[in-house]
C-alpha cells in the first residue's frame, strides 16, 4: 500500500511518526509538544530555513545547486538593515533593494551554470566565497538597524502562528503553483531531468534554469530579511553561521526531490523543512548535547535519504508495468538505477513518449 | 567522412599527452605543441602556477631559495594529498564532503588518545587507520548500496563524525601531542646537501603521488574513470561498480586520515582544524582540470590545483590585498578556470563527445562501425553546439 502513495505522501507520513514518537518522549519528561508556545517555537523554526529550502528546491529541480545562500542571506540582513536605519519609511525602498540585490547575484549564478557552462556546485560556491570575501574585507560586526514597524514582520503572530511562517506558506504556494501550472514550471522540469532532451523537444533550457538560480538568490533574501527583522540588525554571517546551504538541500532532498534534477515537489520540501524543525524543537525541548544534535540531523537524513531512494526505484518499476512495453524500459532501466539515478529522467522520457 | 574518422584519433591525441605531459615539458623542441598544450584547459593551469611562482619570486627572491621551497611543499602536502583523494571520488562521479569532518576528527581523536605518551604514538596511527577505512566503508557501501546520492551520503556522515567527535571531546582544543608524534608533520631529515633539510611531510606528499599516480593508471584506475564517464557502460563491460566506488571512498577517508596526521605537526590540536578542507579540495581538484560528474580528470591535475591554490594564498599573503579578500579571489578563479575548461573543451570536444556517447549507447567495441555511426549525427549536433555557444 505504502508503494501506491507519492513520495510527497510519505514525506508528511514520516513528519506524523516523527511528531508522535517526539509527542510520547516529550510527555515522559513531564511537558507537552502540542503547547502553543511549542508550537509557535517549531513553525518559527521553520520559517528561516523555509524560505532558503522553497527557492533551493526551484535550483535543485534545475539539475544545479545553490552554495552561495547563507552570504546572500547575510547580505540580504545587511542589506535591509543599512538602508533602514531605523527610519519607518525606508521599509519598502529597503526591501525592494535587497529583492533587487539578491536578483542579481542570482542571475550572475544561473548565467555562470548556463552561459558559461560552469557546474552548479563550483558556479555558486565560486559566488559565495566573493560574497564572504566582500562581506569579511567591508564588515566587522552588526550594522544598520531594524525599525520597530520591520521587526513585527518577525515578531508578531496570529495565534500561534507566526508572520513570518504564514508568508513563508504562501510564498510555497505561489511557487507551488508556478511549478505546476506554468509554461516556466514545465520547462524547469523539463531542462532538470534532461537538459538535451528539453533542448531537442523545443524547449529554451537555460531561461528555466537562469530564473530558477534567481528565485532561489530572493528567496535566500527573504530569509536574509526575515532574520535582520528578528535581530534588529544585520550581521554578516548570519547566513554561514547557520549552514543554511547544506541544510537546505538536505531538506530539500528529504522532501523527496530528486538531486539530480527533473522530479520533486515544493510540499514535499515544506514537509523535509518541517521534519528537521520538529526534530531540533525535540532535542532542544529533551535538552540533548548541541553537538549530539547534529549526529541526529545526519543519521537522520541518510536513513531518510535510503528508504526514499529504495521506494523510488520500486514505484517506477510499477509505472512501467503500466505502460504497454513494460518489460522492456525495465530492462533499460536497472544499470541506470545502480548507477547514475540522473539518467533515470532519461529513461522515463524515452518511456513515457514511446 | 574524413572528419568523423579523425575524431577517435583526436580524443587519443589529446588525452594521452596531457597526461605525460605534465611530467615531461622539460623534453623537446616541438614550441607549437607547447602552445597548444598551454592552452589546452590541463595546460593553462600549471602556466597559472608557474606565473604565480614567478610573482611570488619577484616579490620575494628569497622564495626561490631551496630551503623555503621545500618549505612550502611542505605547506602544500596536507591540502595536495587531500585533493588527490579527493580526486579519486570526483573523477568516479561523487563527491565526499566529509573530508573536512575526518580531519577534524582524526586530529581531535590524536590529542584525546596520544596525550604526552609517545609509545602510544603507533598504536593511535592504527586506530586512525581504522577509522579512515571505516568512514570511507560508510560512505561508499551508503551510495552504492542504498543508493543515497553521495552528496548527501557524505553531508550526513560530516554531521554525525563532526557531532560525535566534538561531543566525544567537548570541543576544546588540547595541549599538544607526543612530540614524535608531531615530528611526522614538522620534523624532517636535516643537513642534506643543497637544500639543507627534507620534511618527512614532503617525503609523504610524494609517497602518496606515487601511489596514486600508480592506482589510476592500474585497471582499478581505468575503471573508475570508466564509472565516473558512463556507469551503466562500465556495468554492462562487467566491472563491479558498487566495490570500484567504495574503494574511492576508502582512498579519500585515509587521504583525509594522513593529512590529518599531518596537520597535527603543523597546527596542533583544535577543533577547527580541517575546517572547509572538503570545499578546499574540491575546488584544488576543479582547478585541476578534474571535471564534476566524473570520467575527465588526472592525478596531477589534481595535485597542480592544489599547489596552484596554495601558490596563490601565498602570493596574497606577499601582496597588499587583505586577508579577507583570500575568499573572494579563490572564488573567482576556480569559476574563470571552469568557465575556461568548459568553453574550450565544449568547442574542442563537442563533436568527439558526441561519438563517444553514441559509442556507449550502442556498446560498440569496433572503432570503424563507430566511426561510421556517429558520422550522419555528429555535423548536426556540432551546429547546434555551436548555435549554443
Amino acid at each position: 500500500m505504502l508503494r501506491r502513495l507519492d513520495t510527497t505522501a510519505l514525506v508528511y507520513i514520516a513528519l506524523i511518526i516523527v511528531l508522535i514518537i517526539g509527542a510520547i518522549l516529550v510527555s515522559t519528561t513531564g511537558r507537552n509538544l502540542f503547547s502553543p508556545g511549542n508550537i509557535r517555537d517549531i513553525l518559527t523554526g521553520m520559517s528561516v530555513l523555509g524560505f532558503v529550502a522553497i527557492g533551493q528546491t526551484l535550483v535543485i529541480l534545475g539539475a544545479s545547486l545553490d552554495l552561495s545562500v547563507p552570504y546572500v542571506m547575510s547580505l540580504a540582513s545587511l542589506t535591509a538593515a543599512q538602508t533602514m536605519d531605523g527610519r519607518d519609511g525606508m521599509v519598502i525602498p529597503a526591501v525592494l533593494l535587497t529583492v533587487a540585490i539578491t536578483a542579481l547575484i542570482g542571475l550572475a549564478n544561473g548565467l555562470f551554470v548556463t552561459v558559461l557552462g560552469v557546474h552548479g556546485f563550483v558556479a555558486t560556491l565560486g559566488v559565495g566565497l566573493m560574497l564572504k570575501g566582500y562581506l569579511d574585507t567591508n564588515y566587522q560586526g552588526t550594522e544598520g538597524e531594524v525599525p520597530w514597524s520591520f521587526q513585527l514582520f518577525g515578531a508578531s503572530g496570529i495565534g500561534p502562528i507566526p508572520i513570518s511562517t504564514i508568508v513563508m506558506l504562501g510564498l510555497a504556494a505561489v511557487v507551488a503553483f508556478i511549478l505546476v501550472r506554468t509554461t516556466f514550471g514545465h520547462h524547469l522540469f523539463a531542462a532538470g531531468g534532461n537538459a538535451e532532451v528539453a533542448r531537442l523537444s523545443g524547449v529554451r533550457e537555460r531561461l528555466p534554469i537562469i530564473g530558477a538560480h534567481i528565485g532561489s538568490s530572493v528567496c535566500a533574501g527573504f530569509a536574509g530579511l526575515l532574520l535582520a527583522s528578528r535581530l534588529g540588525v544585520g550581521s554578516p554571517t548570519v547566513g554561514s553561521q547557520g549552514t543554511y546551504d547544506l541544510l537546505s538541500i538536505a531538506a530539500v532532498v528529504l522532501g523527496g526531490t530528486v538531486l539530480m534534477g527533473g522530479r520533486g515537489s515544493i510540499w514535499g520540501t515544506i514537509g523535509g523543512v518541517a521534519i528537521f524543525a520538529v526534530l531540533d524543537n525535540l532535542m532542544s525541548v529533551m535538552q540533548f548535547n548541541p553537538f549530539l544534535k547534529d549526529v541526529v540531523r545526519g543519521l537522520v537524513i541518510i536513513v531518510a535519504v535510503a528508504l526514499y531512494a529504495r521506494r523510488r526505484i520500486i514505484a517506477r518499476r510499477i509505472r512501467f508495468a503500466q505502460a504497454p512495453q513494460g518489460p522492456n524500459i525495465v530492462a533499460v532501466a536497472r544499470p541506470d538505477a545502480d548507477g547514475k539515478p540522473g539518467q533515470d529522467s532519461t529513461v522515463t522520457e524515452e518511456g513515457s513518449r514511446a | 567522412m574524413t572528419s568523423a574518422t579523425g575524431h577517435p584519433q583526436s580524443v587519443r591525441a589529446q588525452s594521452a599527452p596531457s597526461r605525460s605531459g605534465q611530467s615531461r615539458l622539460g623534453v623537446g623542441d616541438r614550441m607549437t605543441e607547447w602552445g597548444r598544450r598551454a592552452l589546452d584547459p590541463k595546460g593553462i593551469v600549471v602556466v597559472l602556477l608557474i606565473v604565480i611562482l614567478l610573482a611570488i619570486i619577484v616579490l620575494n627572491p628569497s622564495f626561490a631559495e631551496p630551503g623555503s621551497l621545500m618549505r612550502f611543499i611542505q605547506r602544500v602536502a596536507p591540502i595536495a594529498i587531500v585533493a588527490i583523494g579527493q580526486y579519486f571520488v570526483i573523477v568516479s562521479g561523487e563527491f565526499d564532503l566529509s573530508m573536512g569532518a575526518v580531519v577534524t576528527a582524526q586530529v581531535m581523536t590524536v590529542g584525546h588518545l596520544v596525550g604526552v605518551d609517545e609509545s602510544k604514538t603507533v598504536p593511535v596511527l592504527f586506530v586512525l587507520v581504522g577509522i579512515g577505512i571505516l568512514v570511507g566503508l560508510i560512505n561508499g557501501l551508503a551510495t552504492t548500496l542504498l543508493r543515497v546520492p553521495s552528496f548527501i551520503v557524505t553531508l550526513g556522515t560530516m554531521l554525525v563524525i563532526h557531532g560525535a567527535i566534538m561531543w566525544w571531546t567537548g570541543g576544546v582544543a588540547t595541549s599538544n601531542p607526543a612530540e614524535n608524534f608531531r615530528q611526522i608533520g614538522r620534523g624532517g631529515f636535516e643537513n642534506i646537501p643543497l637544500i639543507d633539510s627534507i620534511p618527512y611531510a614532503v617525503l609523504v606528499l610524494a609517497a602518496v603521488i606515487l601511489l596514486a599516480v600508480w592506482l589510476s593508471r592500474r585497471p582499478f584506475g581505468r575503471t573508475l574513470t570508466a564509472i565516473g564517464d558512463n556507469s551503466a557502460a562500465a556495468t554492462f563491460a562487467g566491472s563491479r561498480v558498487w566495490w570500484t566506488k567504495t574503494s574511492a571512498f576508502v582512498l579519500s577517508s585515509l587521504s583525509a586520515t594522513v593529512a590529518g596526521v599531518l596537520l597535527v605537526g603543523f597546527a596542533g590540536v583544535h577543533p577547527s582544524v580541517g575546517q572547509g578542507y572538503e570545499f578546499t579540495a574540491i575546488t584544488a581538484v576543479v582547478l585541476g582540470g578534474v571535471v564534476l560528474g566524473g570520467g575527465r580528470g588526472t592525478v596531477l591535475g589534481a595535485l597542480t590545483g592544489a599547489f596552484t591554490l596554495e601558490a596563490l594564498f601565498t602570493l596574497l599573503n606577499f601582496t597588499a590585498v587583505p586577508a579577507t579578500m583570500r575568499d573572494a579571489i579563490q572564488g573567482a578563479i576556480i569559476i574563470a578556470a571552469v568557465a575556461y575548461s568548459g568553453v574550450v573543451f565544449a568547442r574542442r570536444r563537442k563533436r568527439s563527445r558526441t561519438s563517444t556517447s553514441t559509442n556507449s549507447a550502442t556498446t560498440s567495441a569496433d572503432p570503424t562501425t563507430t566511426s561510421a555511426e556517429s558520422a550522419p549525427s555528429t555535423p548536426s549536433t556540432g551546429g547546434d553546439g555551436a548555435v549554443r555557444q
